[in-house]
């Protein structure tokens, strides 16, 4: 039992008087502290420097006014206080247009991703996850692949399938039909299905008043064409890695519980409901979270797609930031998106946090 | 058997939507550009022709490919050896202040990574390693999840053996190295495909770290190429053949190592 404590707890092995006197470095523990410390430091280094101290910098930027030239410590960059993070969130004008933009675009690709992804993800598990099926390992192998290619080459194949004369299109000259320029159509799909419906102009209330510089109409554009591609894209290439996820916990259900349903009675939609669905929860849970926060992420699709094109519609947060640094040189601004992104990022999962430990308790009690 | 046939009708489809993109890319690649144009449905070429690689060699590839190697080498090995050892000092080593150094790791990995890109930037140039190769790969080294998957992995080895090595006089340090780090293969391997395969793969880090062509990689060097930056018009057998040769490698990982990648995904629920 001595043995167990002192080897998990933060207790000192007892040392000799003889040993300690020597100083710290030739005792047992002595050693052993400073090898921890020693062991860990190339990584706390590196945490430092390319993480805290980057986050620390470019915190500064974003309350100052500097232009891209020279240091951002030198004599000539001043502080602005908030004013980058105003001109973003409170002030009428192209800033706040762009981020009210770019937040709705992003907000209608992570509705859309989030959900549809998960549930094939989930699909292709218990599909994939039946004992008798000839060619498992074939499908597992086949829809898990993409995941592990690059954005970019990704990126491609979509370019090509989504082209003017693309893939999508041939298919659809196939059936008779003339399919859209995917890439190039700035429309929302729910202005289309609305334009569909007879009505083309905004009523005067949703055109007048908006949020973020983007008229109330404007919010309800829905994705545009081009952005469903990019949806599109998300969705094949992200359902493989959350299947990996699903799989194990599909194999840890036990058998004898969905033998139980179903002698009971139940068909296999009620099994799936009222069996396989709870036992899943941490899974979908742990799904849900990863997708949330990596579809607020979207950058390499975008830079390498669209470049935010056509009319803004594909703009992202994380990409205006790099637009608004890199490109047009307002540093300050790009840093301050880049820190509303993040700010966002957070109380998204605070959030989500709260809403699963509160179902647990619920649970509980 | 209804069950059983809408089962299989929803593999097929399934594989269809997975596998033949896939073929088409691998096909167009050995297109000439009319035969792209004119038959974008068929994953076979009218005639077999290689221009789109021999294309692509004149675009720089070959030296894009060796700064992908280069990077993804010294990010992997970076990887392996900082991150097994703080994971091992975390789990085994008894130090004041381990409590709040591993608490920092686990907050440093709920940093978006997306959000890193100006601020890496801004360090780089500060540092003067904006444009060099250690500016694009000292930040892909800097990786806490790594250092938490070698944590674990060591909280589960029995502490028997190395007990044992330390009875017989072996230092820490020799112990660590000709005991512990042998039996942390499987451990090691994992973090070694997922550094690779994430170095390999990376865009944007390395697009924030360096403006000089003649360190692009094939992710930037490419990417290049399809944003419109690089050649012309819409060259979809060199742009697909671009996209083909750079998943290559990955590919290669990918089979072999299968085994390990499967459970890595799973790894990710255990607790």
């Amino acid at each position: 039992m001595t043995v167990l404590v002192r080897r998990d707890g933060p207790r000192n092995p007892p040392a000799t008087g003889r040993i300690r006197a020597r100083g710290p470095l030739f005792t047992a523990r002595g050693r052993e502290a400073a090898a921890g410390w020693l062991m860990s430091a190339p990584v706390i280094v590196l945490l430092l420097v390319f993480l805290v101290a980057p986050i620390a910098m470019a915190a500064w930027v974003s309350v100052s006014d500097w232009n891209g030239i020279g240091s951002p410590f030198a004599s000539g960059v001043h502080a602005v206080g908030g004013q980058n993070y105003k001109a973003l969130l409170t002030q009428p004008g192209l800033p706040q247009q762009q981020l009210g933009e770019s937040l709705r675009n992003n907000l209608y690709y992570v509705i859309i991703v989030v959900p549809v992804q998960t549930a094939l993800a989930l699909g292709l598990a218990l599909i994939v996850s039946r004992k008798r099926l000839a060619g498992r390992g074939f499908f597992r192998t086949a829809y898990y692949f993409p995941s592990m290619t690059s954005s970019v080459a990704v990126s491609i194949l979509f370019l090509y399938i989504f082209g003017t004369a693309g893939v999508l299109n041939a298919i659809i000259g196939d059936f008779g039909g003339q399919g859209p320029n995917w890439l190039d159509d700035p429309n929302g799909v729910l202005h289309i299905v609305l334009s569909g419906l007879g009505v083309t102009t905004a009523p005067g209330a949703l055109a007048n008043h908006g949020f973020l510089g983007v008229s109330w109409w404007d919010w309800l554009a829905g994705p545009s064409v081009a952005m469903i591609a990019i949806i599109a894209l998300a969705i094949w290439t992200t359902a493989g890695t959350f299947m990996l996820i699903f799989l194990p916990a599909i194999y840890a259900i036990p058998s004898d519980i969905t033998e139980a349903a179903t002698m009971d009675g139940a068909n296999a939609w009620q099994r799936f409901r009222k069996v396989t669905l709870p036992m899943l929860r941490p899974a979908l849970f742990l799904v849900l979270t990863l997708g949330l926060v990596s579809t607020w992420q979207v950058f390499d699709q975008i830079y390498l797609m669209s470049q935010g094109n056509p009319a803004g519609t594909t703009l992202t947060p994380a990409f205006l930031s790099y637009l608004t640094s890199f490109q047009d040189q307002q540093w300050g601004q790009g840093a301050a998106i880049a820190f509303i992104l993040f700010a966002l990022i957070v109380v998204l999962t605070i959030v989500q946090r709260l809403i699963i430990s509160e179902r647990r308790a619920g649970r509980a009690s | 058997m209804v069950n059983r046939t809408l089962l299989y009708l929803a593999l097929a489809a399934f594989a269809v939507i997975y596998v033949y993109p896939v073929l088409l890319d691998i096909g167009t690649a050995f297109k000439t550009e009319s035969d792209a144009a004119a038959h974008p449905l068929s994953p076979i070429p009218q005639h077999w022709v290689v221009t789109a690689f021999t294309a692509l060699e004149q675009q720089d590839f070959l030296r894009w490919l060796a700064n992908s190697v280069v990077v993804a080498v010294f990010v992997t090995l970076g990887r392996l050896v900082f991150d097994s050892m703080a994971g091992y000092a975390l789990a085994r080593l008894r130090f004041r202040g381990r409590g709040g150094l591993f608490a920092a790791i686990i907050a440093v990995m709920a940093v978006p990574s997306v959000v890193l890109l100006i601020p890496t930037f801004l360090v780089l140039k500060e540092l003067n390693l904006f444009n060099t190769y250690p500016g694009m790969i000292l930040p892909l080294v800097t990786d806490a999840a790594g250092v938490f998957i070698m944590r674990q992995f060591f909280l589960t080895v029995p502490p028997g053996i190395e007990e044992a090595a330390k009875i017989d006089g072996a230092g820490i340090f020799r112990t660590y190295w000709s005991v512990v780090l042998p039996m942390a293969r499987p451990a090691l391997i994992t973090l070694m495909i997922l550094s690779f395969q994430g170095s390999w793969n990376n865009f944007s880090m390395i697009l924030v770290a360096h403006s000089s062509p003649s360190l692009d990689t094939l992710t930037t060097g490419v990417g290049r190429l399809v944003s419109g930056q690089l050649g012309a018009g819409s060259q979809y057998p060199l742009q697909l053949a671009a996209a083909l040769a750079m998943t290559v490698p990955v590919a290669i990982i990918f089979f072999v190592f299968q085994k390990y990648i499967m459970r890595t995904g799973e790894g990710a629920i255990k607790e």
